[in-house]
């Protein structure tokens, strides 16, 4: 018999690393060595009994070492259940589903990833992976934004980039606290503090709806040509293979077609954003 | 295969004769409507019908449709859930036969859904020609679905003492070889024939008022008309035009647990559009979140965006979207405002 496109495998979840107090990180072991994932795809989770959901991919294909992570926020049921696991358990997965970051369209290029909130969270797979090959590209900026000092994602990788010689990296948060003694403002705060040449950049941001429009507004205004910005886009997703129809953005499938999209192919779509 | 007839008398032992080995799913007299409904009695096969309450996309995408089964606990288990049933679809009008295609098309593109398409494998579609319009609110002639060419395994074309019967695949032939008791066509039945397929082409009207292989075109250029604001005031977001529209079949899936929290069902239902919660995420964004935002992405589906997936237009003209809504909301109305308004 043929296995149906919707059955999940179930995978074992090595570890859970709170990252948050809203976000953890589970590192679960690709049975079959190499999950073959791309920077930028989502897997669809399970948990039996609750259901299902997509999630993207946060841990970079060049660290795989027989497994892969997802970033999880808890903020629905399938994510409220999975903070409740403890290593070890068991989940339902299927994947990796989407179109993720054209890599290859990338290289030789400078970088500026512009990732706000848990929008690092798929971004988090491209940098790392640009990183392991930092020869094959040009500059490499990162802008990120985050609430507060408190949601801040992946602090020890955050630590490595500020004091990378070849990654620029500026962090702000919105409401500082006694902790934080650096930038405080929301992520389009930190654009006018970077030099870039724009004809040769490319951009990648991911984070909260409300956020596209502002950056969306910073790199354009650096210059930064539509064709080379990049936007990883969040939707409801019940299948993730074009069929359930849930997160059409007008005649796309964001299950299909994204949920990376590029700016100038996307920007003609009223509901994209 | 020469174009075969069958007496109308003969109708009955065919259907008796496919229930020995299928599932015989005909119209059924429901009150003063019709449904699509298991024969258990060829007596109450209803050939005349107007339309059904649903299209018979019930028998390829059940209401509910079970995906699999799980065991929770320590070790969590699931297993596909696949089961097939032999079955004819007697009866299929020509409107829902182009639904049941593009149908075929959604479910086997890019991924093969299984559940659907072993089940297809097992269908076969025994259509029938409408010779009168069913209602007002049909306008299949301007879908280009008042007859069919292709769609069918068998199709069935009323004459005054006869059906002619027409075959349309390999499977179809030997349908009827097997189960029926067809004769050759004389040439005075392929004449009456002909009469009768002539005739009723004045019988339908066209109620668009521009020709549809333009809806594309025309509703790239619509999609902040203010015609959605009007729909949207007045849908009461019920659903209820997905629901029996032949050519929507988005859906939903959850799971269903036992009260003692050992296992449980992965269960697919038919969703709507239409409903508030369709596009909305888990951290509270709705990505359509107003009722003229749905009734756009409707419209949008059924003249637009099925037609740029799937290079067909994803509405068949059965009307019966129009028929069911309470709110009087008329996918043929919108369109003939939107084109009548356009500069």
């Amino acid at each position: 018999m043929t296995k149906s496109i919707y059955t999940p495998e179930m995978m074992s979840v090595l570890e859970i690393e709170e990252l948050t107090p809203f976000e953890k990180l589970f590192t679960i072991e690709s049975p079959n060595g190499e999950l073959g994932h791309d920077p930028g795809q989502f897997m669809m989770v399970s948990i039996l009994g609750v259901g299902e959901a997509p999630i993207s991919i946060s841990s970079s294909p060049s660290r795989s070492n027989g497994s892969f992570e997802l970033c999880v926020r808890r903020v629905g049921d399938l994510t409220n259940a999975m903070h409740a696991l403890e290593s070890g358990a068991k989940i339902g997965l299927r994947g990796p589903y989407g179109e993720g970051f054209p890599i290859a369209k990338m290289r030789g290029k400078d970088l500026l990833f512009a990732p706000g909130g848990l929008g690092l969270a798929p971004l988090r797979s491209l940098i790392n992976q640009v990183i392991d090959e930092r020869a094959s590209f040009g500059r490499v900026t990162i802008l990120y934004g985050a609430k507060d000092p408190e949601a801040l994602l992946y602090r020890d990788e955050l630590e490595e980039w500020l004091e990378r010689d070849d990654v620029e990296c500026l962090i702000t948060v919105d409401n500082g606290d006694e902790t934080w003694d650096g930038n405080v403002g929301v992520i389009t705060t930190l654009f006018p503090k970077i030099n870039i040449n724009p004809r040769n950049t490319v951009a990648i941001t991911c984070g909260p709806p409300i956020m596209y429009r502002f950056v969306l507004m910073e790199l354009l205004g650096k210059g930064i040509p539509e064709s080379q910005i990049y936007l990883s886009l969040e939707r409801r997703m019940k299948c993730g293979v074009g069929k359930c129809g849930h997160c059409q953005i007008e005649s796309l499938y964001c299950c299909q077609d994204g949920p990376v999209f590029n700016y100038a192919e996307i920007k003609g779509y009223e509901e994209a954003l | 295969m020469k174009l075969q007839v069958l007496d109308k008398a003969e109708i009955s032992p065919l259907v008796e004769a496919l229930m020995e080995d299928y599932r015989v799913v005909a119209p059924h007299a429901k009150g003063s409507k019709f449904t699509f409904e298991t024969v258990t009695d060829p007596a109450d096969l209803r050939l005349d019908y107007d339309t059904t309450i649903l299209p018979p996309k019930k028998v390829l995408q059940p209401t509910k449709d079970r995906l699999a089964t799980f065991t929770m606990g320590e070790i969590p288990q699931i297993e596909d859930v696949l089961e097939v049933t032999p079955t004819v679809v007697f009866g299929t009008h020509t409107c829902d036969l182009k639904g049941i295609q593009l149908l075929d098309e959604v479910f086997s593109r890019d991924f093969d859904d299984t559940k659907y398409t072993a089940q297809r494998k097992e269908t076969f579609l025994i259509s029938i020609e409408c010779l009168s319009p069913c209602d007002e609110n049909a306008f299949c002639k301007d879908m280009g679905t008042m007859t069919a060419n292709e769609g069918f395994d068998l199709h069935l074309t009323e004459l005054d003492d006869v059906y002619v019967v027409d075959a349309g695949t390999e499977a179809g032939e030997e349908l009827l070889a097997k189960y029926g008791s067809a004769r050759e066509a004389t040439e005075a039945e392929k004449q009456e024939l002909n009469q009768k397929l002539g005739a009723k082409w004045p019988k339908f009207n066209y109620k668009l008022n521009f020709e549809a292989a333009k809806l594309p075109a025309m509703l790239e250029a619509s999609f902040n008309h203010p015609i959605w604001d009007d729909m949207g005031e007045r849908c009461l977001a019920c659903g209820s035009c997905t629901t029996v529209c032949p050519t929507c079949y988005c859906f939903n899936v959850a799971d269903e647990v036992d009260m003692l929290l050992t296992q449980g069902t992965r269960e697919r239902y038919w969703d709507s559009c239409q409903l508030e919660e369709f596009a909305a995420v888990a951290g509270g964004e709705n990505f359509r979140e107003g009722r003229a935002a749905r009734q756009r992405h409707r419209l949008m589906r059924k003249g637009k965006y099925i037609y740029e997936k799937f290079d067909e237009l994803g509405c068949v003209g059965c009307g019966r979207c129009v028929r069911t809504c309470v709110a009087k909301i008329s996918i043929v109305e919108s369109f003939n405002t939107i084109y009548n308004g356009r500069k």
